[in-house]
């Protein structure tokens, strides 16, 4: 199963963490920084493993971004670069040609998309277009809510209870 | 306003998360932790308000700031909580976002709270809700969360919604986990998705299943025909990779299943053009099915492929798939030997790595020596850490199972003090562990160590590197303890006191100074002719022209012949020597050096006078004087001649025990402390060559020559093989002899120039193939292994309850109603053959008792999911009230439940080959 999936700009900032076995917020600090040491470094052109405590961590680069995901020992790593492949293609439908920007502001869709994908470390959904349909139908969700939120007579009425 | 509650201009003016996003990008690095802990402040109020929409974007932006600036978000478990049971969508799921994220199911208390809110959003009728209630289950789950949800779980597993089903199905891996119990409840629907028709579906039940099998696979054995199925049908390349993993765990378990998945297997493996594929293919062929021979073939040759590939993924991954089938079938390796040494210069480590592990299983006792060689040309060029790496590889492989692959034991000393002498060379400790572990197993290496220690020693240069530090110790103990096998004791003491030893650690100093007492007790001790000559002597006289050293026996032509290549003027000289050098360091800090400092000294001061005196006496005076200085030197050289051996940790084991001796329990701890002192053997590492070699060296000239001071034995041309090998660190006028010689050196430039892997294909192409000149020439030499002790024994694991628990479960599920309904089984078996699925026919009817049995088993589990399925629901509430009623009750009977499934199951023969 995949126990974190991180998302990693060149410069080492973090732009989304998923942790799906439990570790404390040490432990998590300490697992970022060692390995966007590790895999940083690394030359483009190398293959996109690195072996990382017992585990093994299948990294894959898009423009500034650094896509890590991390696996027990016997799990594919090919089918978790193409579940890599799979997240960013359903992005950038998403987001219509993904920047990490559009990661960076929209951290939570970002989540959302990959609880799509992912649940308790295991791949859910392998079709694009039903994830792209589901995504869709949650924000459409979400917009009508917050129409009725934002409006002026909402807060004043708020304001005034 | 005033106050610090949240007011109207609190939501009016809120920072969205766009600001704080911009803010925190806007602000420097040293500004940052200021502007956050100031967000954080607006945050703490702003979630405490009424309204929902501010406390969401507070929410939101503490949600932010956790997962990317790892803030702790634990003082606002209780909004998450709270605001989970907004009914807008959007704030549940920044609720439930923000719990998914930062919630720990084993330490925060608030996900009892959430228990109601998640059980409500299961059973909600907007499915949106569903699914965000289970990807936070997922996420979440502890013990009693799994317990209290069970059965909305088990209602959502057939749900009508797909998407809502499969998500059901993942959850209920934790918590499976969790709560084992659970297993009872929702089993039998997880088996019954198996034959869904939804890709979404499958794909999250195999998933589930291949998690569950890698802990317990015996208890889905009887799932085999539902995998194979699979197998055979879909073809979705996920789906697949997670029942190749299936079949991985379970046809170990049962030949036949092997028998029966290998051929779509390969199928599979050559129809793909998905490389994922195809190598989880290759992985399950030589994991789990190598005793297949005509698919490990194609296995190895799909390897090769990857191996050839210019894709860095693929050659790291057929590396691997090589490695492991290593272990059963070298000659997959052999054949791709070329392949693998070439990638020792890869340019990724990752790959290089795997390249040395695969190299280094290649060992064998004929191409250890080349493959060392090949090795060590690539350490000399590599970087520090790959070349410590390659060190480390080979320093493991050498010397597992004591040293089982050396047969040149002399030429692994020698190579063991090159390694040494590499630059980045930082794996000091084993190599000195080697080193003396080496002089106290094998004899017959010994001549050879103390040459190469006495190399290590002399070299000035050594002694700044601080990661040999340790390897000088070790050769300064060997030099000591083994100092009569030395060709030049007085060089010896000068290497072992030069000026630079203060570069050393005390600890290693102390080393220093006590095989210097070796050194001298044993010269003086040749000097006054105890045993009748000199261990070893120099080998060539024309090297040694130091004043200190005298090796001619034109001074003292008349004295007794035991003195024939000491003189006093030697002995005395080395004498001042040790006493100019080691005087300050009686005064030493540090109590080892200078106590060793002392004693040594304490020595001089006794044998000083006794040997100066001969000089202003009479021959009486001085006979009597060397008499006396020869009963104390003998007294102190026969506590050193005492052979030190390893040890067995059980040897005391072995002594029987003398009648009348009574060993208290309680002492029994001593054993391990006694194992660690060095058993004395006979002390006799006497010198029964150079006997010999004295009758034979009648004159003094014929002494002199190089070839016979030497007994005849191989040792005298070892000497000079490694002389020549050595010419570099021998004293400069044997030079003409080292230039030409056929001989190849071991750390030649030579080697250093062969850059090419082609070269090295080469070099391994021979010694891989054809490699067993050295063998008939030299016998192994006998190296001292204690047949017990040695071994480590390993304790085996315990296997995790909680994984016992759910295979406890499955079992009793898939097998255990069978077993307790057994006396119907004939009934059923008739009535289930055509039940049975397509997988029974081939095998035919070979063994009617067992197919009947099976088959009846196959049919009854066929039959439950059919005929039971109603029943399961009166079950399931009755499961449901007891839950409610008795947890721990259930708990507990569960757990017996679990114990006779466990008996009942061993009767069972799984069918589903039949």
């Amino acid at each position: 199963m995949i126990h974190f999936v991180l998302l990693i700009s060149r410069q080492g900032k973090v732009r989304l963490t998923k942790w799906y076995s439990p570790y404390t917020q040490k432990e998590r600090t300490k697992i970022i920084r060692e390995l966007s040491g590790t895999i940083l470094t690394r030359a483009p052109k190398l293959c996109n493993f690195v072996e990382w405590r017992g585990f093994k961590v299948v990294y894959k680069r898009y423009a500034s971004l650094y896509f890590c995901m991390c696996v027990d020992q016997d799990d594919n790593e090919l089918e978790i670069l193409e579940i890599i492949h799979h997240f960013v293609e359903i992005l950038d439908r998403y987001f219509g040609s993904v920047c990490e920007l559009d990661l960076i502001f929209n951290f939570h869709k970002a989540y959302f998309v990959l609880d799509e994908i992912l649940i308790a470390g295991e791949l859910q959904e392998s079709s694009k277009k039903t994830v792209a349909r589901l995504i869709a139908a949650q924000d459409s969700l979400v917009e009508v809510a917050k129409e009725q939120e934002s409006s002026i007579s909402n807060i004043i009425a708020q304001a005034t209870k | 306003m005033a106050g610090g509650g949240p007011s109207l201009m609190d939501s009016l003016f809120q920072r969205s998360l766009d600001d704080l996003i911009k803010g925190l990008r806007l602000s420097s690095p040293d500004n940052k932790l200021n502007f956050i802990s100031k967000s954080l402040d607006e945050i703490r109020r702003e979630i405490k308000s009424t309204d929902p929409q501010t406390k969401s974007t507070a929410l939101q932006k503490l949600t932010y700031l956790h997962s990317l600036h790892a803030v702790d978000m634990s003082f606002a478990a209780f909004h998450s909580v709270e605001l989970s049971s907004s009914a807008i969508h959007s704030h549940k799921r920044v609720a439930f976002l923000s719990a998914a994220l930062s919630f720990n199911p084993s330490t925060t208390d608030f996900i009892l709270l959430l228990t109601h809110q998640l059980r409500k959003d299961l059973s909600s009728p907007n499915h949106h809700d569903v699914s965000l209630a289970l990807s936070t289950i997922s996420s979440i789950c502890n013990p009693d969360l799994a317990r209290d949800l069970t059965p909305e779980l088990f209602t959502l597993l057939s749900s009508s919604k797909m998407f809502v089903r499969k998500k059901a199905i993942a959850a209920v891996l934790r918590v499976f986990e969790q709560y084992p119990d659970a297993v009872r409840v929702c089993f039998k629907r997880v088996v019954e998705n198996l034959e869904g028709a939804d890709m979404g579906v499958l794909s999250a039940v195999v998933g589930l299943f291949c998690e569950l099998t890698v802990n317990e696979p015996r208890s889905y054995l009887p799932l085999a025909p539902e995998f194979y199925k699979i197998l055979v049908d879909c073809r979705n390349n996920w789906v697949l990779i997670k029942v190749l993993k299936i079949f991985a765990k379970l046809a170990p378990l049962e030949p036949r299943l092997g028998k029966r998945v290998v051929e779509p297997i390969c199928e599979h493996m050559g129809r793909t053009g998905a490389k994922s594929l195809a190598f989880e293919c290759v992985r399950t062929i030589v994991t789990s099915l190598s005793e297949h021979e005509s698919a490990l073939k194609l296995a190895v040759e799909k390897m090769r492929e990857f191996l050839l590939d210019d894709d860095p993924n693929l050659k790291y991954l057929g590396l691997q798939a090589l490695a492991i089938v290593s272990e059963k079938h070298m000659w997959a390796v052999l054949e791709n030997k070329e392949l693998v040494v070439k990638a020792l210069s890869d340019v990724d480590v990752n790959i290089k790595l795997e390249a040395l592990r695969l190299v280094m299983s290649m060992v064998s006792e004929d191409n250890v020596m080349e493959i060392c060689r090949i090795l060590m040309s690539h350490a000399l060029k590599s970087d520090p850490e790959f070349c410590n790496e390659i060190l480390e590889f080979i320093l493991l492989t050498c010397s597992r199972n004591v040293y089982e692959v050396i047969i040149d034991f002399d030429w692994y000393v020698s190579f063991l003090g090159e390694m040494a002498r590499i630059p980045h060379c930082q794996k000091g400790r084993e190599i000195e562990a080697q080193l003396v572990d080496i002089g106290m197993r094998v004899k017959d290496a010994r001549l050879e160590l103390v040459h190469v220690a006495r190399d290590l020693v002399i070299d000035p240069a050594l002694l700044g590197n601080l990661y040999i530090h340790g390897v000088l110790a070790a050769a300064a103990w060997v030099s000591g303890e083994y100092v009569e096998l030395s060709r030049n004791p007085f060089e010896l003491m000068e290497a072992l006191l030069q000026p630079r030893t203060s570069l050393l650690p005390p600890s290693v100093r102390a080393v220093y100074i006590q095989s210097a007492f070796k050194v001298l007790t044993f010269c003086i001790y040749s000097y006054l002719g105890l045993n009748g000559d000199v261990a070893s002597e120099p080998v060539s006289d024309t090297e040694l022209d130091n004043d200190n050293v005298v090796i001619t026996h034109k001074q003292t032509p008349s004295t007794s012949s035991s003195k024939h290549n000491l003189t006093q003027e030697s002995i005395m000289s080395l004498l001042n020597l040790i006493e100019t050098n080691l005087g300050p360091l009686a005064g030493s800090d540090e109590v080892e050096v200078q106590e060793r400092a002392s004693n040594v000294l304490g020595l001089i001061k006794l044998m000083k006078p006794r040997i100066i005196g001969g000089l202003n006496q009479s021959e009486e005076d001085k006979i009597k004087e060397e008499l006396k200085a020869s009963e104390t030197i003998k007294l102190i050289y026969d506590a050193f001649s005492e052979e030190l051996a390893p040890v067995s940790l059980n040897s005391q084991e072995r002594v029987p025990i003398p009648d009348g001796l009574v060993l208290k329990e309680n002492l029994n701890e001593l054993e391990a402390i006694c194992g660690d002192f060095k058993l004395p053997l006979s002390t006799s590492f006497s010198l029964v060559k150079t006997r010999m070699l004295e009758k034979d060296a009648t004159s003094i000239s014929e002494c002199q020559s190089k070839e016979e001071s030497e007994p005849s034995n191989e040792s005298t041309s070892l000497l000079s093989e490694h002389r020549k090998r050595h010419g570099l660190y021998y004293l400069p006028s044997e030079s003409k002899e080292s230039v030409s010689n056929d001989y190849p050196p071991a750390h030649d430039p030579k080697d250093k120039a062969i850059d090419e892997a082609e070269d090295l294909v080469k070099l391994t192409e021979q010694s891989l193939v054809f490699k067993k000149k050295s063998n008939p020439l030299k016998p192994r030499p006998v190296v001292l292994r204690l047949d017990d002790g040695e071994k480590s024994n390993f304790v085996s694991k315990k296997l995790e309850v909680k994984e016992d628990l759910i295979s406890g479960a499955v079992q009793e599920v898939l097998l255990g109603t069978e077993a307790s309904t057994s006396s119907s089984i004939s009934k059923l078996s008739k009535k289930s053959s055509k039940g049975v699925p397509e997988l029974k026919d081939n095998t035919g009817n070979n063994d009617l008792s067992e197919v009947s049995l099976a088959g009846s088993g196959r049919k009854k589990h066929n039959k439950e999911r059919k005929h039971k399925s109603s029943g399961k629901e009166k079950e399931e509430h009755n499961n449901k009230d007891k839950q409610k009623s008795d947890r721990r009750h259930s708990k507990h009977k569960s757990r017996q439940r679990a114990d006779s499934a466990l008996a009942a199951q061993s009767q069972v023969i799984p069918d589903f080959l039949l």
